[in-house]
């Protein structure tokens, strides 16, 4: 029997606990917090993010402040924030506001200033009337803007980083369940790991286009 | 540095200005004669006082010297000769002395309608010209009208190049 074979069969012979769901406290030991097992699974598998919906039948005058994902497809007059989230005006959306959000994408009409620390999207037959200052924007052939455009590098974007005082390594660990308030990593912090590249992208030209 | 572009917002020139670090102000200019003139005489519209107010203020509504260069392209040939001094003259008051405006204008002189374009950069040797259909001009230039046109700029240089364009370049 060669080696090979041999390591096989030990693996088979020797059975390892049938692998079923782990206890919470063995979740504990293992020092998985519980609360982000649903997230992950989520962004594995690509499911879409919970977005919340304003349908075009809504009519919204004063602040929107939102903390999930945001389509917006009625209309809208105030200010709409979306601190670390994507906003969506839909093809029948209306929105007079100024804006801020992590990416937005315009498939209705905009008239305000945008600020977005990620992308701007505005999609053909769109119109944003506004300025725009944003990291990187992608303009579809047949959109209308009319603005000033300011492309702010995703470093410049975020304010400048305050250097915090180094917390002095701990002779015990923690579980993350355990962990106070203080050691959890920020929310600025998460999100400048995910920042993507500056630079702005091409859209592909017109098929009737001459070149000279 | 802050850049006028007057042929509408497109992927190419905003990647290419904004690239640099510079600013780059869109709006189509051609979009906002249709708006405020296309009812009925589009020549004979671009001579109501209101009219040319209203598109003043929607279109050309800057601070003196607001600007370090303007791409005007070829709108400048679809204005009637009274509006087009006053575009030229409010273009001059917004760019600082010293930049430079870029216009084009075609060589046909006995064409009823010339083709209009969405003039699109894409790169330092390249723009791109998609054609945006025919349009009638409300005046053509030659050189001598061109240097009149821009007389109160410092310079004025021209280029001829393919497609019956003429290229100009005016310093502030």
């Amino acid at each position: 029997m060669s080696v090979w074979n041999r390591r096989k069969e030990e693996e088979f012979i020797t059975p390892r606990p049938v692998a079923g769901p782990p206890a919470p406290s063995e979740l504990a030991k293992e020092g998985i917090p519980m609360s982000t097992l649903p997230g992950r699974t989520s962004e594995s598998h690509h499911e879409p993010a919970r977005t919340a919906v304003l349908g075009k039948s809504v009519i919204v005058k004063g602040q929107i402040f939102s903390r999930e994902d945001l389509t917006i497809d009625g209309e809208v007059e105030g200010t709409v924030e979306l601190q670390e989230h994507r906003l969506t005006i839909g093809p029948n959306g209306k929105v007079r506001a100024s804006v801020k959000a992590r990416e937005l994408v315009v498939l209705g009409t905009i008239h305000g200033n945008v600020e977005t620390t990620d992308k701007i999207d505005i999609r053909k037959e769109a119109k944003l009337v506004g300025d725009i200052r944003t990291a990187r924007i992608v303009i579809e052939d047949g959109a209308y803007f009319k603005g000033n455009i300011d492309i702010v590098r995703a470093d410049a974007a975020r304010p400048a980083a305050v250097p915090q005082p180094q917390p002095k390594p701990q002779a015990i660990a923690t579980s993350p369940s355990a962990s106070s308030p203080s050691s959890a990593p920020s929310a600025s912090s998460a999100s400048g790991a995910t920042a993507s590249s500056s630079g702005p992208a091409m859209a592909a030209g017109a098929g009737d286009a001459k070149k000279r | 540095m802050a850049i006028l572009d007057l042929a509408g917002a497109n992927q190419s020139t905003v990647s290419f200005i904004t690239n640099y670090g510079h600013r780059l102000y869109s709006d189509d200019f051609l979009v906002q004669l249709d708006h405020c003139f296309g009812e009925g005489d589009f020549y004979e519209n671009q001579t109501n006082p209101r009219a040319i107010e209203t598109f003043l203020k929607n279109t050309l509504d800057f601070p003196d010297e607001a600007f370090d260069g303007a791409l005007v392209w070829d709108v400048l040939e679809y204005l009637s000769p009274a509006l087009l001094a006053i575009v030229v003259a409010k273009l001059r008051a917004m760019l600082r002395p010293g930049s430079s405006l870029l216009a084009v204008f075609h060589n046909e002189e006995r064409a009823e309608t010339v083709p209009s374009y969405s003039f699109r950069i894409h790169g330092h040797r390249t723009i791109e010209m998609a054609s945006r259909g025919r349009r009638q001009p409300a005046q053509f230039f030659n050189n001598r009208s061109l240097e009149r046109l821009f007389q109160d700029f410092q310079s004025v240089k021209f280029f001829l190049t393919r497609d019956h364009l003429r290229e100009v370049i005016v310093r502030r």
